[in-house]
């Protein structure tokens, strides 16, 4: 019953005279009617999907373990041999499908974070390679990388103080 | 006294505009992609292109062929010369018209260039109507254009980067369409040519206003424009004083399935039933369980190839014998969004007949 009563109507949107309340209105009511995505789906398709990666990831890394390496090179050669596939999948543009269905599980990964960076690369090869790939290349992952490194640097003073003051 | 005479006649309430003398389209062409010609409207299209790129070297370049070959399309469909065209009047999406300039160049015909998102069709059709009936020229040229890539390339995301789309979000029409637009008297000539097809007439049209109910969502265009087009509709009733039924069809551009709800819910409040009677171009273009486009198709060419090809097929038929066109646009600047502003719309109405 509240949220009957909370809806809001299209009447309410045209009769209302103030701007600011009205848009407001509005975006409730667009709200209201607009589809969405079954949530529920997205999640275990993400949980698929980035397990499968991880999965991948962990098959890298017990490889190259049992190739010889140690415990911290095998880790960096498996996230490489991830950011190789995500760029050979997105070139040929297989990528995107499986990030379609996966969602998440295909973002959060590193191999969404390789994907970011190589299809503006892909995109924009055509204005250049100063002012295309140069300059554009990192259009979707520059905020990341700007901000963990400066969140990486606060955290460094953090740990740095804590240190001196001899709490860790 | 005779000047002022003539002034009122083609004036018409607050935003619309009746011709004197209605001006004929003399040829419509459509030119689409591989997707669209897949679609439930493939078969009433000129030309399908398999393609995307044209022929050319990049999404931009894709696009200037595509409009190319839809202006010079039209051109040869009316059966007249390219150099018998006065003016052309065009536009696209792409940053500063990029499709138009280098798409028309060639043509070497004197152009306006008009940008009214995917409105643009009704800018270009309702502009080159009003030369045409003052008098400024015989025969004009209108036509858009819009390219899937090139519009996700430049408002959205690279094509290879991964992501899901919204269930509201709509699918770039890749597509170009184009009409001349004729005096009232070359009217003869057209029924000389083909007896057995309607004469096409643009009656009047109803110039929209920017209309800002502050969405913020572009992933949501349908909301964003969904208000222009009941302000544009309801003022076009208004100032010809007539109920929707005066119209076989009431023809948005790229609405959508979330657009269309909210259209014909605000017309409600204003007193006029559409229901029965509207036909959005976005939800005809494709069929949204094979070709996975969510809410439908929208861009510039929706509307354009959507007219040229299926309307005016019907309106020569007579299964329709008037209809009120009204191409629907998002004001969306990518710099504008992320300064914190909303996307406004705009529609423009064009009457159009079949005599």
């Amino acid at each position: 019953m509240q949220n009957q009563k909370d809806k809001v109507t299209a009447s309410d949107v045209v009769i209302e005279k103030d701007k600011t309340t009205k848009e407001e209105k509005y975006n409730q009511y667009v709200k209201d009617i607009t589809p969405t995505h079954n949530i529920f789906k997205n999640i275990l398709n993400a949980f698929l999907v980035g397990g499968i990666i991880c999965v991948i990831g962990q098959g890298f890394i017990n490889l190259y373990a049992s190739l010889g390496a140690g415990e911290e090179l095998s880790a960096s050669y498996g996230t490489l041999s991830l950011v190789l596939l995500s760029i050979v999948l997105t070139g040929l543009n297989i990528y995107p499908k499986i990030a379609k269905f996966g969602g998440a599980g295909t973002l959060v990964p590193i191999t969404g974070f390789a994907n970011s960076v190589a299809a503006p690369a892909v995109e924009f090869k055509k204005e250049g390679q100063v002012f295309g790939i140069g300059c554009k290349i990192f259009t979707i992952a520059g905020p990341v990388i700007l901000y963990g490194i400066l969140s990486s640097w606060v955290l460094g003073v953090i740990y740095y103080i804590l240190m001196e003051l001899g709490v860790v | 006294m005779e000047d002022q005479k003539i002034t009122s006649i083609k004036m018409a309430g607050k935003q619309s505009i009746l011709f004197a003398n209605p001006p004929v389209i003399l040829s419509g062409s459509s030119v689409v992609g591989k997707k669209e010609g897949e679609g439930p409207l493939g078969s009433f299209f000129d030309q399908i292109e398999e393609d995307p790129m044209f022929g050319g070297t990049s999404w931009e370049d894709a696009e200037s062929r595509l409009m190319k070959r839809a202006a010079e399309l039209s051109i040869e469909k009316s059966g007249y010369q390219q150099d018998e065209i006065r003016f052309i009047v065009g536009g696209d999406l792409l940053g500063q018209l990029i499709a138009t300039s280098f798409g028309i160049a060639d043509l070497e015909i004197p152009i306006f260039g008009v940008y009214g998102a995917c409105s643009t069709m009704g800018e270009s059709m309702a502009l080159g109507a009003i030369l045409v009936d003052g008098g400024y020229a015989n025969k004009v040229l209108a036509v858009t254009s819009s390219h899937f890539a090139g519009a996700e390339k430049q408002f959205r995301f690279p094509l290879a980067y991964g992501n899901q789309r919204p269930l509201a979000t709509s699918w770039t029409v890749t597509g170009s369409g184009a009409v001349i637009i004729g005096n009232g008297d070359l009217a003869a000539e057209v029924t000389s040519k083909n007896k057995k097809d309607a004469v096409v007439k643009i009656k009047g049209v109803t110039i929209g206003k920017i209309v800002d109910y502050g969405v913020k969502d572009t992933m949501n265009m349908g909301a964003c424009m969904a208000p222009a087009a009941y302000t544009t509709i309801s003022q076009n009733l208004k100032d010809l004083n007539v109920q929707p039924n005066y119209y076989d069809r009431i023809i948005t551009g790229d609405l959508g399935n979330v657009g269309k709800e909210i259209l014909i819910d605000l017309l409600k409040q204003d007193g006029y039933d559409i229901s029965s009677n509207h036909m959005d171009c976005g939800i005809e273009i494709f069929d949204p369980n094979t070709q996975d486009t969510h809410s439908g198709g929208s861009g510039c060419g929706c509307s354009a190839v959507t007219f040229t090809g299926y309307v005016m097929q019907k309106l020569k038929r007579k299964e329709w014998k008037r209809v009120l066109f009204v191409p629907t646009g998002a004001l969306h600047s990518t710099v504008s969004f992320n300064e914190g502003n909303p996307v406004p719309g705009i529609a423009h109405g064009i009457i159009v007949e079949a005599e």
